[in-house]
C-alpha cells in the first residue's frame, strides 16, 4: 500500500492509496488533472508526465533510458521528470508527492 | 462562460469506447452542463482496446483489462453510462434516437463514436468453421483463451499479417501455440510500411517459431470433426485447431447513412468533428476527416485518432451550445500529427505521420544494437512519416521534425556515427 500526492497545475492536492499497478492508472482512476495516459501506459506518449518532488526522488528513481527519451515530445522536462506509467506502486513509494507537469 | 446556455441539454453518444468515452469526460471537463448520455452495446465496462492482442491475450501483466475509466468516475461526472445497448435509428427531425428495446432518447446534441467491427472475408466455408474468432472485443479474447485452454492450441492459423495478426501471432506463440499466419500481399504491412520494415517483421516473427506465409489467399476452410483447413488459392492446405481473422475492419457507418447523413470512406466530418447535420457529430475510427498538415481527407483506425478527435469534439460541441447571435462560435480545428505503435515480442514499433505518397526511405541503424533502427519516409525533401523500432530516440526527433516541417540531412540521418541530435541533423 502507498500513500501518494498530486499536485496539479491549478494547485489542487490531491492525496490517494494504491496497491498495485501504475502511478499513471491510480491518477487516472481519481480522475487526476493533467494525466492523460492517451496510450493505456505502454510508453508510447507523454501524457503522464509528473515531476517527482525532489525529496522524494530517491524513492521514485530517475527515468530510464526510454522514459527520458519520450519525455522530450514534453516541454517542461526537468531532471525529476517521469513518466508515472513507468513508476509501479509500492510501499516503497509510499509519501511521495508529485507535480502533474500538465495541465 | 455564460451557465445556463448548456443547462437541461442533452448530449447523446453512441459507442463507448476511446472515442465515446474520451469525448464524454472531455465534455463535462469544457464545461457542458446538461445531460451526458453514453450507451453501447458492449456490456462490459469500457476497456483499453490496445492489449486486447498483446497483453491481454498473452496474459502477461493484466489479468484484468484495463478499464478506460473506473464505474465511478462516470457517476462522478454524471456521465449516464448505458450498457448492452443498441441505438437502432437516428430521428434527425425529431432529434431522437431510437433504442433496441424500442425506446426514444431526445437529443440535443448526438456524437457519433461507433467505431468500426471487423470484416470477415466471405470465404466459402467460414460460417461453418470450428473455433474461429475476429479479434476486436474482450470476448474475442476470451472465446480464444478459452479454446486455448480446451487444447486448442496445437495449430493456429491467422488469417491476415497486419497489425492485430501479427501481434496476435506473438502473444499466441508465447501462451505456446503453434501458429501460422496467412498474409494475402507479398509481404506482410504492405500497405503500411516500407519493404525493410516488412523484412524485419517477417525475420522476428520466424526468429520466434511463427510461420509467416505470404502471396496465400484463403478460398476456402473445409470442417471436419471440429478441425478445420483452411484451403488457399494455390491450393496449399493448412490444418487449423482455431482460426483467428485479422483482415481489418468495416466502419459502422449503416446508423450515420440510413439518417442520411454524408458518407464516404466512413462519416464524413468537418474540421471540428460536425458531421452533415449540424447537431451531429462523428468521432474516431467511424470518421473520414480532413487531416490539415497532409492536407487530405483520412480515416484512421487509431487510439490516437480517437483520443485527440474526442477531445476537438468536445469543444466544438460546447461552442456551438453557447454560441448566440453575438457571440459567434468560434472553430475548433482539428489538427495533429497521427501517431501509432504496436508491441511484438520484445520489440516495440513506434510510428508517427503518415508515409503516403513517399518516395525515399532513409534507414537508420543505431550502432550499438542490431534490434534498434529506424526508418524515414521521405517525399523528396519532405519528411513524411518515421517507423521507429527500439528507438524512442528516432521517434520523438521524428515527431519534431515533421511537426516543424525542417528539412533534414539525408546521408547525415542515415550515418550512425553522427550522433543523434537535432543540431546534426538539420539542414540550416
Amino acid at each position: 500500500m502507498a500513500q501518494i500526492t498530486f499536485i496539479t497545475r491549478d494547485n489542487e492536492t490531491t492525496t490517494v492509496e494504491g496497491k498495485s499497478g501504475s502511478v499513471m492508472e491510480l491518477a487516472k482512476d481519481h480522475n487526476i488533472k493533467g494525466i492523460d495516459g492517451d496510450c493505456g501506459g505502454v510508453c508510447s506518449c507523454a501524457t503522464c508526465h509528473v515531476h517527482v518532488a525532489l525529496e522524494y526522488f530517491e524513492k521514485t528513481g530517475e527515468a530510464s533510458e526510454i522514459e527520458t527519451d519520450m519525455l522530450e515530445l514534453d516541454d517542461n522536462v526537468t531532471e525529476y521528470s517521469r513518466l508515472s506509467c513507468q513508476i509501479e506502486i509500492s510501499e516503497g513509494i509510499d509519501g511521495i508527492v508529485l507535480h502533474v507537469a500538465n495541465e | 462562460m455564460p451557465e445556463n446556455l448548456t443547462q437541461g441539454k442533452v448530449c447523446v453518444v453512441v459507442g463507448a469506447s476511446h472515442a465515446g468515452v474520451n469525448f464524454a469526460f472531455a465534455l463535462r471537463k469544457e464545461g457542458w452542463e446538461g445531460e451526458i448520455i453514453l450507451f453501447d452495446r458492449d456490456p462490459a465496462l469500457p476497456y483499453h482496446r490496445p492489449p486486447l492482442s498483446k497483453t491481454y491475450l498473452s496474459g502477461e501483466g493484466e489479468t484484468e483489462l484495463p478499464p478506460l475509466k473506473s464505474a465511478e468516475s462516470y457517476q462522478e461526472a454524471e456521465i449516464s453510462l448505458r450498457l448492452g445497448v443498441n441505438v437502432i435509428e437516428i430521428n434527425r427531425d425529431q432529434h431522437t434516437v431510437t433504442l433496441s428495446d424500442g425506446n426514444k432518447q431526445p437529443y440535443d446534441k448526438l456524437v457519433l463514436a461507433t467505431g468500426a467491427r471487423p470484416f470477415i472475408p466471405p470465404i466459402k466455408g467460414i460460417d461453418t468453421a470450428h473455433y474461429l474468432y475476429p479479434l476486436r472485443t474482450v470476448e474475442d479474447v476470451n472465446n480464444i483463451r478459452m479454446a486455448l485452454a480446451e487444447g486448442k492450441g496445437k495449430s493456429v492459423v491467422i488469417i491476415g499479417g497486419g497489425y492485430i495478426g501479427l501481434e496476435t501471432a506473438a502473444s499466441l506463440k508465447k501462451l505456446g501455440s503453434n501458429v501460422k499466419v496467412l498474409e494475402l500481399e507479398e509481404r506482410i504491412l504492405a500497405r503500411v510500411t516500407a519493404p525493410v520494415m516488412s523484412q524485419f517483421f517477417y525475420d522476428l516473427h520466424q526468429k520466434n517459431g511463427v510461420e509467416i506465409l505470404t502471396g496465400k489467399t484463403a478460398s476456402s476452410i473445409e470442417t471436419e470433426d471440429e478441425v478445420n483447413t483452411v484451403v488457399c488459392a494455390d491450393g496449399s492446405r493448412h490444418p487449423a485447431d482455431v482460426i483467428v481473422v485479422g483482415c481489418g475492419i468495416r466502419v459502422n457507418q449503416e446508423l450515420a447513412e440510413q439518417a442520411g447523413l454524408e458518407i464516404e470512406n466512413g462519416i464524413r466530418v468537418d474540421s471540428s468533428a460536425r458531421s452533415s447535420d449540424e447537431d451531429i457529430y462523428a468521432i474516431g475510427d467511424c470518421t473520414f476527416h480532413h487531416n490539415p498538415h497532409y492536407d487530405c481527407f483520412v480515416r484512421l483506425e487509431s487510439v490516437q485518432n480517437a483520443v485527440d478527435q474526442a477531445k476537438v469534439a468536445a469543444k466544438s460541441v460546447v461552442a456551438a451550445a453557447i454560441a448566440t447571435s453575438t457571440n459567434i462560435e468560434k472553430d475548433v480545428i482539428y489538427d495533429t500529427i497521427p501517431w501509432f505503435w504496436s508491441d511484438q515480442y520484445d520489440v516495440k514499433l513506434q510510428m508517427v505521420g503518415l508515409s503516403t505518397g513517399y518516395n525515399q526511405t532513409v534507414v537508420r541503424k543505431e550502432e550499438s544494437d542490431n534490434n534498434k533502427f529506424s526508418v524515414w519516409y521521405f517525399k523528396d525533401n519532405d519528411l513524411l512519416a518515421v517507423d521507429a523500432v527500439n528507438n524512442a530516440k528516432a521517434y520523438v526527433l521524428g515527431t519534431k521534425f515533421i511537426k516543424g516541417g525542417q528539412k533534414i540531412d539525408k546521408a547525415k540521418l542515415g550515418d550512425p556515427s553522427v550522433d543523434f541530435k537535432p543540431a546534426n541533423l538539420l539542414v540550416s
